[in-house]
């Protein structure tokens, strides 16, 4: 039930009023993807665009990802702020060129003379049985390869907020939306990630972790989906007398390190979920975050759970095998306990 | 339309300094490098490729742009860098990675970036397809004037980013054209050995564009096609697909040893040296003298030893601004 004055908000909706109002106030920014324009977005998060700016601000295009990520990539240079939408994450494959060696290496290789202000917006996640090119979060791949930031909202609040802040920032930004969280009744929908929303433009500031809930046992640190199996694990352990202090990551690049060392600093125990692959990815960047600054404040061997090294199964039971979820969360901490 | 006498004199001009150019560039890339070939010794390190022999294209294309308009380039950059004016001094001492360069030495001979004149190459073959194109869409949007021109390999026409963005261009009547110089090379392999068909302006057709070959490496003959193409699009007429032959002096690299050429192709293309024929034909048909393009000459040789004396005489960057200029 609604208290007075609050206005929830999913986060497709979130996400269409911030590009709805930057798009107000600046005659620069303009949305292009598949899709996009009388369709709203397969997800929603430009539902009703089209109607306010037209076709020519509200983009359809071909199905030719390298050739419209170039294209932003040649806007964004030349005054333009292009908001593109790449429809899964998963077809990356078919456009990285565009991606990792435009749009995120043209700042460097001008020596910052030129600038490329533009949203790579783009879904992530599985759990819905759509098999492994439409599942994936790869947040490491981003993350990994220097001149993109990278966001990953939990919660519409900071979906509108980090979408005002990617259109107004003058560096690439890669704004991961999670299917789960996005409030499409047809991919399910996690009901933690609707929340109030204020009417009025405002940011949240991208390389900047929350603390959305408090403790002083244990450590979670997650993003995006994993933030709500996080907090719904902390309820668990709450009633085993044990706090847990989650952390949403909200950014991966840049990277809240303080909070992340702060957090553990004072409860000695760290557990990272990543919707992500296990290896060489996020889980191991947030334990080394730790480990390598300061290790004597581990009171346990850290624990990451995380999608194994495999390609996403389609079969329900194969796919929820690999999921994280609450009930690993918990087992990690008996594991950590008992140690 | 035939190039004015001033044209002329420009185009002539800027293909001499663009040769001279490479010629330093040659000479002082295998300082350092010898007896035993090592990319990555001597002042300039890092490979290296030579535009000898194509600065018909750079030239005749380049005669109808202005600062604003757009050019993206690819790995063999300097001619057409040159003929969009990009500051040869910075182009020069980014080459050497200097602190003065272009880009304070991140990028190199194949990421020149100059925002002045709407310049920038890369390295990737067919990548400058998306980001002229995008930068058309910009200008179309923003109703500012200014056309796009992606200059490619005829090895690029072979890649699905080259076809996608001709797509986006011609589908959404773009100021853009793409100008192919076809050298009849991709590294090693011959044109007729990687492509299905000989003519590449004919692949215009899947795109619904007008397109066009020139033949002859003839700078005249390129900018009359060139100046078509340009109008077109400055008059909101969409895209332009030209193929030009053109020929390449030089091997892909410096340091490649050519053994794929067949024997007497490098003299044949050598005695069809545009920059001699431009000259003799300047001087029949009176549109030079022989002292104007000697000075002509003259001023490019001091203009290109000017700018290597100052990539030489500059400083290199300090090593932590590696880590710079990530973000904006």
């Amino acid at each position: 039930m609604n208290k007075p004055n609050e206005r929830k908000l999913t986060i497709a909706r979130a996400m269409a009023e911030a590009m709805q109002q930057e798009m107000q106030i600046d005659p620069s920014v303009f949305v292009m993807g598949e899709d996009i324009g009388a369709l709203g977005g397969v997800y929603g998060n430009t539902r009703g665009l089209l109607d306010e700016f037209g076709p020519e601000r509200i983009r359809d295009t071909p199905i030719s990802e390298t050739a419209f990520i170039g294209a932003a990539v040649g806007a964004a240079q030349d005054g333009m702020r292009p908001v593109v939408e790449l429809m899964f994450v998963d077809f990356f494959g078919v456009c990285f060129d565009a991606i990792y060696n435009l749009m995120a290496k043209n700042t460097y290789f001008s020596g910052g003379n030129f600038k490329v202000p533009m949203v790579l917006m783009t879904s992530t996640g599985g759990g819905y049985s759509d098999a492994g090119q439409h599942s994936q979060c790869v947040y490491g791949t981003f993350a990994h390869l220097p001149g993109m930031k990278v966001v990953a909202p939990s919660n519409a609040y900071d979906a509108k907020g980090l979408m005002t802040a990617a259109i107004r920032d003058d560096s690439p930004v890669v704004y991961m939306y999670h299917k789960s969280l996005q409030g499409m009744g047809w991919l399910g929908t996690e009901a933690g990630a609707t929340v109030h929303v204020p009417e009025e433009t405002y940011t949240v500031e991208i390389g900047k972790a929350k603390v959305v809930r408090p403790g002083k046992d244990v450590t979670i640190v997650s993003l995006g989906m994993g933030v709500h199996n996080a907090l719904k694990a902390a309820a668990k352990l709450e009633q085993q007398g044990v706090e847990a202090e989650v952390i949403d990551l909200v950014s991966l690049v840049p990277l809240d390190r303080d909070t992340i060392r702060a957090s553990v600093a004072k409860t000695g125990r760290l557990i990272v979920v990543d919707e992500d692959y296990m290896s060489y990815g996020v889980s191991g960047e947030i334990i080394a975050t730790v480990t390598e600054h300061d290790i004597s404040v581990l009171k346990a061997a850290p624990k990451r759970i995380a999608f194994p090294d495999v390609p996403i199964p389609f079969a329900r039971v194969l796919e929820q095998h690999c999921l994280p979820n609450p009930d690993k969360i918990v087992a990690a901490w008996d594991e950590m306990k008992a140690a | 339309m035939t190039p004015t006498r001033e044209d002329q004199h420009w185009m002539y001009h800027n293909m001499v300094t663009s040769r001279r150019f490479e010629e330093a560039i040659a000479k002082i890339y295998f300082d350092g490098k010898s007896p035993v070939f090592n990319m990555a010794n001597g002042p300039i390190p890092g490979e290296m490729h030579l535009s000898d022999g194509q600065e018909p294209v750079a030239v005749g294309v380049c005669a109808h742009l202005n600062p604003e308009d757009i050019v993206t380039a690819t790995h063999r950059p300097h001619h057409q860098a040159i003929a969009k004016g990009v500051d040869l001094d910075k182009m020069a001492a980014e080459i050497f990675g200097k602190k003065t360069g272009l880009s304070g030495g991140r990028g190199g001979h194949m990421h020149i970036f100059d925002a002045d004149v709407n310049f920038a190459c890369s390295g990737i073959i067919a990548q400058g397809m998306g980001p002229a194109v995008g930068a058309a869409l910009s200008r179309k949007m923003q109703g500012k004037p200014g056309v796009a021109v992606a200059f490619l390999g005829e090895g690029a026409v072979n890649q699905g980013a080259w076809h996608e963005a001709m797509n986006l261009a011609a589908v959404w009547n773009l100021p853009f054209v793409c100008v192919i110089e076809d050298n009849s090379w991709g590294i090693s392999v011959p044109k007729e050995a990687s492509t299905a068909i000989a003519n590449n302006a004919d692949r215009a057709a899947a795109y619904g564009i007008k397109g066009m070959r020139i033949e002859g490496n003839d700078p005249y003959a390129i900018y009359e096609a060139a100046g078509e193409a340009i109008a077109r699009a400055r008059a909101g007429e969409g895209p332009t697909l030209l193929e030009v032959e053109t020929y390449r002096l030089a091997g892909h690299f410096m340091g490649d040893a050519e053994g794929y050429r067949p024997e007497g192709e490098k003299d044949d293309l050598f005695a069809k040296d545009p920059i001699p024929k431009m000259r003799a034909r300047m001087l029949a048909e009176g549109a030079a003298t022989e002292a104007e393009l000697d000075a002509i000459e003259a001023e490019s040789a001091a203009r290109v030893e000017a700018a290597i004396t100052f990539a030489r005489n500059s400083e290199d960057p300090a090593p932590e601004d590696a880590l710079t200029a990530v973000f904006a």
